[in-house]
């Protein structure tokens, strides 16, 4: 199964309720398999093909609104369009789950893989102070897993989060274990777990609004500060990292995502070389994990930071271990996937041959 | 057992369908598999490749460099990849449009008349199964059986008529292998 | 005789409908969002559907109407209420979705939310308020904006060669298939706010009865924008605004069925 087919296929189990999203390549598997499985008439699940990614992320916003268990997916010009609607779920603390299949950059660029669009997701984005949880999938069996993880963070929180995948896993087919079918929350349920969502003013309730405007700045400020308490706890509690091989390592590579599997593989070449060199996969790109990078850090020579873009989780890596290793990047652009070979070159020339 | 194989051709030729069909036998063999293709817009006539990895360890990068199989369908793939198969490695192609012909010696070089065959057997969609018939031939990392099996996981239902004739492909792939 | 030998319940004859706040509203003397609001508010409860009715609201000058009206409520981005409505409904569709806009967030900005809604025939009302205006932003050019007309950004009033024909909405979506009932009324005058309300009225039940969209498009005056009195605002309205959107109902499947 595709990593695309696998968001599907879980978003189903999940026992989410929506899923609004227009097509763009390299993801409009997600929305055909939907279609295709007609949840509507198993789960009772809400599929629709709107006219744009800004109304597909502002169906999000109305659904989300309601307590339900709603996403979207697309690729990077459509989660461009996006931005508006995230930053509005982001201020009215609504859970929802944003998949974004990253493609080449800037402007309408390429279909092929990428991981430029790290500073967009982990950085903001939208407008305002806000982050997203960031979950980065390096396998077809994460991206089903993090459709579940990513909707039970987003409602733990009340905030959104995003999967941000890469072309080569949404592409790339290989095994998958699909977790069981979840029965979608009954109304009670939302109204139970969600008591700010818009179900309609029963009884003796006072009205809910879903609203991101605050025109007193004083109670603005407030709001502020609150998001910013939920984001200090998201750090305390969610960092997500694969550590593999640092033990023993005088190099370190950091990478995420599928450019993290090429970069095991030429981590295990080189050990036939008797270069050791050790692998840091951040899953959660926001939070970071700076702790882990500066801990697997203690005793390398250098760092290697591979990623399919001109170098941005760099600034994170080198912010992690301030200026005490020496930290380089490599990566190609444009849609170019490195090889393994390729990888390994990169980090001799930098650190061993030079 | 680890196999990292690379198909190419042009789109429509199947490619990707041979590719996926091997990936899901490999599957019902309960080997681990990775399928990732080139992607492009080109779904007829533009050249398409795809990368399938079998082995029973997980499998790390689904993208490389080297293979240890190459199934050739044209001459520009033919151009990229034949040095990129590893000493000792199998190249597999069609001669039918080549003319400039693979010219290593430390691989193993087969050349599978999968053209012709599909025009004597009348049956032009079956092409890709001719060559995977030699695929398997060369390389039997997954029985025949489970080739069948893996036809009914990739083909709709409404095609799953057409499998007597994917297999006689396949079996005809194998004997054109001298 | 005393004001509070007045004040009692046996000499009433009007009041503010009860499902309207008694918050102070935020709209200009003469501004017709106070009337229209009040007649929501009425509808709702009449129809007994406060705990059924969920609102979207816009951005400009009715962005607060979740302020005054007691049901629960979604504030959009702008523009975007009809795809806000459109999830709202279908993920619910025991509730009753309304969106209320201007003519600069639905006409402009949001004109392919709206388009798309009413094309797929969503179960919602939109209720939209013709001024011709953007109030909340300072009095710029709206798409409704009258040739002429003079604005913020049309200081020297609309010119048809550099911006365009003043778009006649409640026509455009009455040709798409999804809408079942496309209205333009106004709330000037006594009779023409009960046909105001009978047409929102309508409207709330086609969505009860789940016949497709319905589009309540109500011609208003912005009498800080239009820089006029609120009388001569109606009047000007009247004059202008009336023969460019001339009342009454442009489509009614139940009367063509």
């Amino acid at each position: 199964m595709k990593g695309n087919e696998a968001i599907a296929h879980a978003a189903i189990r999940y026992g989410a309720d929506g899923y609004f999203g227009y097509p763009i390549t390299p993801q409009s598997e997600v929305l055909e398999t939907l279609e295709a499985l007609m949840p509507w008439e198993t789960t009772g699940m809400v599929v629709l093909q709107a006219e744009s990614e800004v109304s597909s992320i502002n169906m999000v916003y109305g659904g989300a609104a309601t307590g339900k268990a709603v996403m979207t997916s697309s690729s990077s010009p459509g989660v461009s369009l996006m931005q508006e609607g995230i930053s509005y779920l982001a201020a009215s603390e609504l859970p929802a789950l944003i998949v974004n299949v990253m493609r080449g950059g800037p402007g309408l660029g390429t279909i092929h893989p990428s991981q430029s669009d790290y500073f967009q997701a982990t950085k903001g984005g939208g407008h305002g102070d806000y982050h997203l949880i960031v979950l980065a999938p390096s396998t077809v069996q994460e991206m089903a897993d993090f459709v579940a993880l990513g909707f039970d963070l987003a409602f733990k929180y009340r905030t959104p989060s995003m999967i941000l995948a890469d072309g080569i896993v949404g592409q790339m087919m290989e095994k998958v274990v699909l977790p069981p079918q979840r029965p979608r929350r009954t109304a009670e349920q939302i109204k139970e777990q969600c008591p700010w969502a818009v179900t309609g003013r029963e009884g003796s309730r006072k009205r809910n609004v879903v609203t991101s405007l605050e025109l007193d700045s004083a109670v603005m400020e407030k709001n502020n500060e609150r998001f910013q308490r939920t984001y200090r706890e998201i750090e305390k509690n969610e960092v997500r990292y694969e550590a593999r091989y640092t033990e023993d390592a005088d190099y370190l590579i950091v990478a995420f995502g599928s450019i993290a599997r090429i970069c095991l593989k030429a981590i295990e070449d080189a050990r036939k070389e008797g270069i050791k060199i050790g692998l840091v996969r951040p899953i959660t790109l926001w939070p970071f994990p700076f702790d882990a990078i500066r801990e697997a850090a203690r005793n390398v020579k250098g760092i290697l930071c591979v990623e399919i873009n001109a170098g941005q989780m760099i600034e994170d890596v080198r912010l992690a271990v301030s200026d005490r290793v020496p930290v380089c990047h490599f990566g190609r652009m444009g849609g170019i996937v490195p090889n393994p070979q390729e990888v390994l070159d990169a980090l001799k020339k930098d650190f061993i041959n030079k | 057992m680890k196999d990292e194989i690379i198909i190419a051709g042009f789109g429509g030729q199947g490619v990707l369908s041979m590719g996926k069909i091997l990936a899901y036998a490999a599957l019902e063999n309960n080997l681990e598999v990775t399928w990732m293709p080139s992607y492009g817009p080109e779904q007829r006539g533009g050249t398409a490749n795809v990368t399938v990895i079998l082995s029973d360890e997980p499998i790390s990068s689904p993208v490389l460099d080297t293979y240890d199989t190459a199934v050739i369908l044209n001459q520009q793939s033919l151009d990229k990849f034949e040095g990129k198969v590893k000493p000792g490695g199998v190249l597999i192609y069609d001669p039918y449009g080549i003319h400039r012909a693979p010219t290593r010696t430390d691989i193993t070089v087969v050349s599978v008349d999968a053209m012709e065959a599909t025009i004597e057997m009348g049956q032009a969609k079956s092409y890709n199964m001719i060559l995977l018939g030699a695929l398997l031939k060369m390389r039997p990392d997954v029985p025949v059986e489970a080739v069948v099996r893996g036809l009914k996981k990739a083909l709709p239902e409404r095609h799953h008529h057409l499998i007597p004739v994917n297999e006689a492909a396949i079996r005809r792939g194998m004997d054109l292998v001298k | 005789m005393k004001r509070e030998d007045i004040i009692k319940p046996e000499n009433k004859v009007y009041s503010r409908p009860r499902l309207l706040d008694d918050n102070i509203m935020h709209y200009c003397p003469g501004c017709s969002h106070g009337v229209v609001h009040k007649i929501v508010a009425e509808v709702i409860d009449e129809l007994g559907l406060e705990e059924h009715a969920i609102g979207i609201a816009p951005v400009g000058c009715a962005v607060f109407a979740y302020n005054y009206i007691d049901c629960d409520w979604v504030e959009a981005a702008h523009g975007r209420a009809p795809a806000l409505a459109t999830a709202v409904s279908r993920l619910n569709p025991d509730k009753v979705v309304f969106t209320y806009q201007g003519d600069g967030d639905l006409a402009a900005i949001g004109t392919a939310e709206t388009i798309h809604a009413c094309t797929r025939g969503e179960n919602i009302v939109i209720i939209m308020i013709n001024n011709g205006i953007y109030g909340m932003t300072g009095g710029q050019m709206s798409p409704c904006t009258l040739e002429g007309a003079k604005t913020a950004t049309t200081p020297y009033g609309r010119r048809v060669d550099l911006n365009g024909f003043p778009l006649r909405v409640g026509n455009v979506v009455s040709i798409l298939d999804g809408t079942c009932y496309v209205t333009r009324q106004a709330v000037h005058t006594t009779a023409a706010v009960r046909k105001a309300k009978a047409a929102i009225r309508k409207a709330f039940l086609n969505a009860r009865a789940k016949k497709g969209t319905s589009f309540v498009e109500i011609v208003g005056t912005c009498s800080s924008g239009w820089k006029m009195s609120p009388e001569k605002s109606n009047k000007w309205m009247e004059e202008n605004m009336f023969a460019h959107y001339p009342l009454g109902d442009i489509k009614d499947t139940d009367k063509t069925e």
